[in-house]
């Protein structure tokens, strides 16, 4: 019984980690929007700033996939 | 915790996939057992090797696909790390290249039906991102010194500030190799159990027509992940190393 309740507590752990792969989905959102707002009114500047565009959607992605692991552990390895 | 095939439903558990088994015995795996991870370690390098032998033996003026395609690499890597690190970090190059090509192949050798994603392993991704992260702190302190240790005191912030912000700079530096592994890693891993949980849905008869079309999307999109994701491995290599190399503009 105990053993039942900290599964469920594990997986509905495991629910609420998952929220933070949707923010980290709000946030990458946000970049790629802005980059594309402001590539359309620059076109001649995007190309340049692609490497930002990327080393941004890496860095706010790096959140989400903690949040991934932590569902992950709390699935496989608690 | 969650024990085996039969406790979730699916024909094919998402996570077997990532299971790594020695090839030629059923012993315990020790350090030097060649498992399918090793198996397809090694194929990456030789596909790396491939593509460099078979690209540059026949130097033409018109070049051949395999040629234009290590020519291709070469100039995106090389620009990217004339670009981001600067010019000091041109004599890093065949470094950068060098891990661009091999998680690249690696990335895209998982694809392949029935192979093994290499790169869906902390352990291996730790090991590319460890590399990385101390190679960029014993060469910062080669090529600046004490100065180095200049990078964690922001300058430009008001000075009451700045203890705070050396602890959140010393914490980011350290946690650089955790996100750096695991960002590759959890992608690649993210991507392959979709496919897998899609494969699964696909022996329901009912939802197998969407599920096909699904898996098939899905495996396009993991295509995209890997290389782009063998990009930002890199690209992230070059951004740490410009810490250590470049002039002090953090």
């Amino acid at each position: 019984m105990e053993g039942d309740i900290a599964l469920m507590g594990a997986y509905i752990g495991a629910g609420l980690a998952a929220i933070g792969c949707g923010a980290a989905g709000i946030g990458v959102g946000h970049i790629a929007g802005n980059f594309l707002s402001g590539a359309l009114r620059n076109p001649s500047a995007a190309a340049s700033q692609m490497a930002n565009l990327f080393v941004g959607i890496a860095f706010a992605e790096a959140l989400g996939i903690f949040a991934f692991l932590i569902a992950l552990l709390l699935m496989f390895a608690v | 915790m969650a024990t085996g095939t039969e406790s979730t439903g699916f024909a094919i558990h998402p996570m077997d996939q990532f299971v790594v088994r020695p090839l030629f015995s059923d012993a315990p795996i020790q350090w030097y057992t060649v498992t399918n991870v090793t198996l397809w370690l090694a194929i990456a390098v030789l596909c790396v090797l491939a593509l460099m032998v078979f690209g540059t033996n026949r130097r033409a003026m018109i070049p051949c696909r395999s040629q234009s395609l290590a020519e291709l690499a070469y100039g995106m890597v090389y620009n990217m790390v004339e670009e981001v690190t600067g010019r000091e970090g041109i004599k890093y190059f065949p470094y950068v290249m060098t891990l661009f090509l091999f998680v690249l192949f690696a990335n895209l050798l998982g694809l392949i039906p029935a192979s093994f994603t290499t790169t869906s392993h902390v352990a291996v991704t730790a090991t590319l991102a460890l590399i990385v992260f101390l190679s960029v702190t014993i060469l910062g302190f080669v090529n600046k010194g004490p100065g180095f240790l200049k990078m964690f005191w922001v300058e430009s912030a008001p000075l009451p500030v700045r203890p705070v912000l050396a602890v959140i700079e010393l914490i980011s530096y350290f946690v650089r190799p955790v996100s750096h592994s695991i960002r590759l890693a959890g992608n690649l891993m993210a991507g392959h159990a979709v496919l897998k949980v899609f494969a699964g849905f696909a022996s329901m008869a009912i939802i197998s027509p969407v599920a096909v079309g699904a898996v098939t999307a899905i495996y396009g999109l993991e295509t995209l992940v890997a290389v782009v994701q063998a990009y930002v491995f890199t690209i992230l290599t070059c951004v740490y190393l410009r810490d250590a190399v470049g002039e002090n503009h953090h």
